[in-house]
C-alpha cells in the first residue's frame, strides 16, 4: 500500500491516506476483514472530503462491464467505472445516460453514493431514480441486493448516503434512448434574475435547462443571466451532418496551478461572447453535440489547478420552491457583494425529492466556486444559516467545512440516517473524514 | 494474431495486456486458476470490442493437466502469452521445502510443461508466437531472492533454447525481462519510477515488442543498461555486494 497526500477537486482538504485499489471483487472482502476503518473513492471528482480517510480503498481498478441489453437500454457494471467509458460504449449504440453530471469523469458508484442529478431533474430525477438494483458490500460483509422494491432502505441509504453504508460493488441501471450525439439546443439572454426563474418556469417542458449567472452585475440587471435548454436531437434535425455521433474532440489540459483570475478571465469571455454576439438575438438556436451541451468544462482537463494552491470551495444549496425566488436573490447579494466569488453561478430547478437522505428537493439549487481565504469559511457559516432560514440544505458532495449542526438541522432524515448507519455499522468500519466532520458516523 | 492464449491472466500485467490487445480485435483465451475472478473480464472485453473471450481453468503446478489444457482448446491460439510466476518467500523457502518447489515449480517448471506441448503444436503448424515473461532476477543470483532468479534463469536459458529450434519453422519466440513493476501486490515497498513499470506501460511495450517481433525485451528499457554492469562485476567483488 502506497501513503499518498489525497485531495479531490476543489484541492481542499488535502489528506495523508494509504490507498489500495481492488481489482477483484475477493480483494474488497480481503480489505474489509483486515482493515480497522476506510472509505471508498471513486475519481475524487467531489469538491471536499467526502472520500478523504487515512486509508482509501479506490475503486477505479473495478471497472468491468457486466452485461449490456442493446435492446432494452440496461447496463450492469462495476461501481469503478467512469461515465466516459460508459459513453464511448453507449453513444454508438444509441444509448445515453439517464442523468448525467457537468463532468463525465465520475464513477458510477460516485454517481449512487451522491445521487448525482443533471440539468434534466425536474423531468427524469436524480440518478437513483433509474437504478434497476444494486449489490453493496455491507460492513459486516454482507452482500446485500438491493433496490427501490427489494431490501428498500437499504437501497435509498446509499443513494446519496455518501458511501457510508457499503462498499457499492455492482450497479444495474437503465439508460436513455438517442437517435444522436447532438443536442438541439437553445439559448435564452435575460436581464435579470426574475426574469430567468419566470423562464425556467416557463420552459419547464424542455428536458434539459440550467442557467449561467453573472454574478458580478449590480443593479436593475442583477442576475443577467443566460438560460440554456436542450433536447435530444433526432436525425431529420441534424441538417445532413456527416456522422450521426461526433468524434471525440481534443482535450487540453492545464498542468500547473494558476492564479485565479485566469479561470475568471476564460468565463467572462465565453459569456460575453454569448450576451454581445453581433446577431444579438434574445433567443438563439443550435445543434451542439452531447460533449460540449453537458461537459464544457471536460474540455479543459484538470481547470481545477486553475483556483491556485490554496485550492477553493464549491458553494452549492438548494431552497424550497415556495420562497425560492427570495432566497436565491438574497444570498446571490450576499455573495455578489463580497466579490469574492467567481464569475459565473450555475442556476437549475430541480423536481420531486427522490432518497430520504439525497440533497435534491423541489426548488432551485444554486452552484459557485469561491477560492479560498482566511474569511471565507466564517461567511459561509453566515450563509448556511440563510440557507437553514429558507428551508433549504447544502450539497455533501460539494462540501468541506459546513458544521454538524446544519446538516443535522437541515437535512430531515438526517437522525435516521445515523441510527441506520450505527445500526449496520457499530464498529465504524466506514468512515470518511466528512462523515467525522459532520458527525454522521 | 487472431486468437492470444494469456496463462495467468489474473496478475495486473496479464489484465493490462488483455484490455490492450482486445482494443486491438484480438480474440482471447484467459487461462487463471481462479476462473471466478476473470469473468468480469471476460464480459467486459467481449462487449466493449466485440471480440471472442473465452476464460478457462489452468493450474501451472500440475503439470500432468497441461496435455490436456491444450488439446481441450478451440480453437488454438496463434500467440501464447506466459505470465505466470511466484515471487514467494524467498527467507522461508530457504528452511520450508514445499515454499521452495513452489517457487521453482511455477516459475520454471511450469513453464517448461505447458510451452513443450504448444511449441510443439506451432513447429508442426509453422505459424504462431511464444512469450514468456521471465525477469532480470534470473540474470545474476543476490542472496535476496537466488530461488526465484534461478528458477527465471532457467526459463529465460529454455526460451532462448525454444527460440534457436522454432527459428526454421517461423515461429517468434520473446523474452520478456522485466524489472520492478507496480502491482497492488508491491506493498509498501519504495521503488524509483524511473525503474518501476506501471502494468500498463509494460504491456504497451511488451505489445510493441509482439509487433516489432524482438527476440530479447526489458520493461523498462533502462534496465537493459542496469543489467550490462550488474553482469559484469567481477565475482569476487560481487560476493561482498549486499543485494
Ligand atoms: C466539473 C464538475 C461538475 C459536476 N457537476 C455535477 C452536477 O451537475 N451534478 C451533481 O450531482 N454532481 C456534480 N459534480 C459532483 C460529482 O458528480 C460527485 O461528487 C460524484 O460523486 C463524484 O464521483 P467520483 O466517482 O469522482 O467519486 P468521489 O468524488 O471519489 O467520491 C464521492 C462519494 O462517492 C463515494 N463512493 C465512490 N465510489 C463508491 C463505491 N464504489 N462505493 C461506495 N461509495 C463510493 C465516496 O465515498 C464519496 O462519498 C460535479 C463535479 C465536477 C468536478
Amino acid at each position: 500500500m502506497a501513503s499518498d497526500l489525497l485531495t479531490n477537486w476543489n484541492n481542499y482538504p488535502i489528506e495523508k491516506s494509504e490507498v489500495s485499489s481492488p481489482v477483484f471483487a475477493e480483494d474488497f472482502y480481503t480489505q474489509l476483514a483486515e482493515s480497522s476503518s476506510f472509505i471508498v473513492r471513486g475519481n475524487g471528482r467531489c469538491y471536499g472530503d467526502a472520500s478523504l480517510s487515512p486509508h482509501v480503498i479506490s475503486a477505479l481498478k473495478f471497472n468491468r462491464v457486466l452485461n449490456f441489453d442493446e435492446a432494452r437500454g440496461i447496463l450492469t457494471c462495476q461501481s469503478g467505472l467512469l461515465l466516459s467509458d460508459i459513453l464511448d460504449l453507449i453513444m454508438p449504440r444509441g444509448w445515453f445516460l439517464p442523468v448525467t453530471p457537468g463532468t463525465r469523469f465520475i464513477t458510477v458508484g460516485g454517481a449512487v453514493a451522491s445521487d448525482v442529478h443533471g440539468k434534466n431533474h425536474h423531468k427524469d430525477g436524480s440518478f437513483s431514480q433509474h437504478i434497476v438494483s444494486m449489490k453493496v458490500l455491507s460492513p459486516n460483509g454482507e452482500i446485500v441486493v438491493c433496490s427501490a422494491l427489494e431490501n428498500s432502505e437499504y437501497f435509498w441509504f446509499t443513494c446519496g448516503g455518501m458511501g457510508l453504508t457499503g462498499i457499492i460493488l455492482e450497479v444495474t441501471f437503465t439508460l436513455k434512448k438517442i437517435e444522436t450525439g447532438y443536442i438541439k439546443q437553445v439559448q435564452i439572454k435575460s436581464e435579470g434574475l426574475d426574469e430567468v426563474l419566470d423562464l425556467f418556469e416557463q420552459y419547464s417542458h424542455y428536458t434539459y435547462s440550467v442557467a449561467w449567472i453573472d454574478c458580478l452585475k449590480k443593479g436593475p440587471h442583477f442576475g443577467r443571466s443566460i438560460l440554456m435548454l436542450g433536447e435530444h436531437a433526432t436525425i431529420p434535425e441534424l441538417n445532413g451532418r456527416q456522422h450521426v455521433y461526433p468524434k471525440k474532440s481534443k482535450t487540453l489540459s492545464v498542468p500547473f496551478h494558476f492564479p485565479s483570475f485566469v479561470l475568471n478571465g476564460l468565463s467572462v469571455k465565453a459569456f460575453n461572447s454569448v450576451f454581445y454576439a453581433k446577431n444579438y438575438k434574445r433567443e438563439m438556436h443550435s445543434i451542439a453535440s452531447c460533449e460540449s451541451f453537458f461537459y464544457p468544462l471536460d474540455a479543459i482537463l484538470h481547470w481545477n489547478r486553475i483556483y491556485g494552491r490554496k485550492g477553493f470551495v464549491q458553494y452549492q444549496f438548494v431552497v424550497p420552491k415556495d420562497r425560492g425566488k427570495e432566497g436565491i436573490r438574497e444570498i446571490l447579494t450576499r455573495i455578489s457583494n463580497k466579490g469574492w466569488g467567481s464569475f459565473l453561478a450555475v442556476l437549475k430547478l430541480f423536481g420531486t425529492q427522490q432518497g430520504p437522505i439525497s440533497f435534491n428537493m423541489e426548488g432551485y439549487t444554486l452552484a459557485l466556486d469561491i477560492p479560498i481565504n482566511a474569511k471565507l469559511f466564517a461567511f459561509l457559516d453566515e450563509l448556511d444559516i440563510m440557507v437553514k432560514e429558507y428551508g433549504g440544505r447544502i450539497y455533501l458532495t460539494k462540501d468541506a467545512r459546513m458544521k454538524a449542526e446544519i446538516f443535522h438541522s437541515t437535512y430531515p432524515n438526517a437522525s435516521r440516517f445515523t441510527s441506520f448507519l450505527s445500526e449496520i455499522d457499530p464498529e465504524k468500519k466506514i468512515v470518511s473524514s466528512l462523515s467525522r466532520r459532520l458527525s454522521i458516523k | 494474431m487472431k486468437t492470444a492464449l494469456i496463462l495467468g491472466a489474473t496478475s495486473e500485467v496479464a489484465l493490462a495486456l488483455a484490455d490492450q490487445l482486445a482494443a486491438k480485435s484480438v480474440n482471447l483465451i484467459l487461462a487463471a486458476r481462479n476462473v471466478e475472478n476473470i469473468l468480469p473480464v471476460k464480459s467486459d472485453l467481449s462487449i466493449r470490442y466485440g471480440i471472442t473471450v473465452s476464460v478457462v481453468a489452468f493450474d501451472a503446478a500440475n503439470p500432468s493437466t497441461h496435455k490436456h489444457f491444450y488439446e481441450s482448446l478451440v480453437p488454438k491460439p496463434d500467440t501464447v502469452i506466459c505470465v505466470f510466476g511466484y515471487l514467494g518467500d524467498h527467507t522461508r523457502a530457504l528452511t520450508d521445502w514445499e515454499e521452495c518447489t513452489t517457487i521453482l515449480n511455477s516459475n520454471y517448471v511450469g513453464a517448461v510443461s505447458i510451452l513443450n506441448v504448444i511449441a510443439n503444436d506451432f513447429e508442426n503448424r509453422k505459424e504462431g508466437m511464444i512469450v514468456g515473461l521471465s525477469s532480470v532476477a534470473g540474470e545474476r543470483g543476490r542472496q535476496s531472492n537466488y530461488l526465484y532468479g534461478s528458477a527465471k534463469a532457467g526459463f529465460t536459458a529454455y526460451l532462448s533454447g525454444l527460440r534457436n529450434r522454432l527459428f526454421k519453422s517461423g515461429v517468434q519466440v520473446i523474452t520478456v525481462k522485466p524489472g520492478f513493476m507496480k502491482t497492488r501486490m508491491l506493498k509498501g515497498m519504495k521503488t524509483s519510477p524511473f525503474l518501476t513499470a506501471q502494468p500498463e506501460k509494460a504491456a504497451a511495450l511488451i505489445i510493441r515488442a509482439m509487433h516489432h517481433k524482438k527476440d530479447v525485451v526489458y520493461v523498462l528499457p533502462t534496465w537493459k543498461w542496469i543489467m550490462l554492469i550488474i553482469r559484469n562485476i567481477p565475482e569476487f567483488i560481487f560476493k561482498k555486494l549486499k543485494l
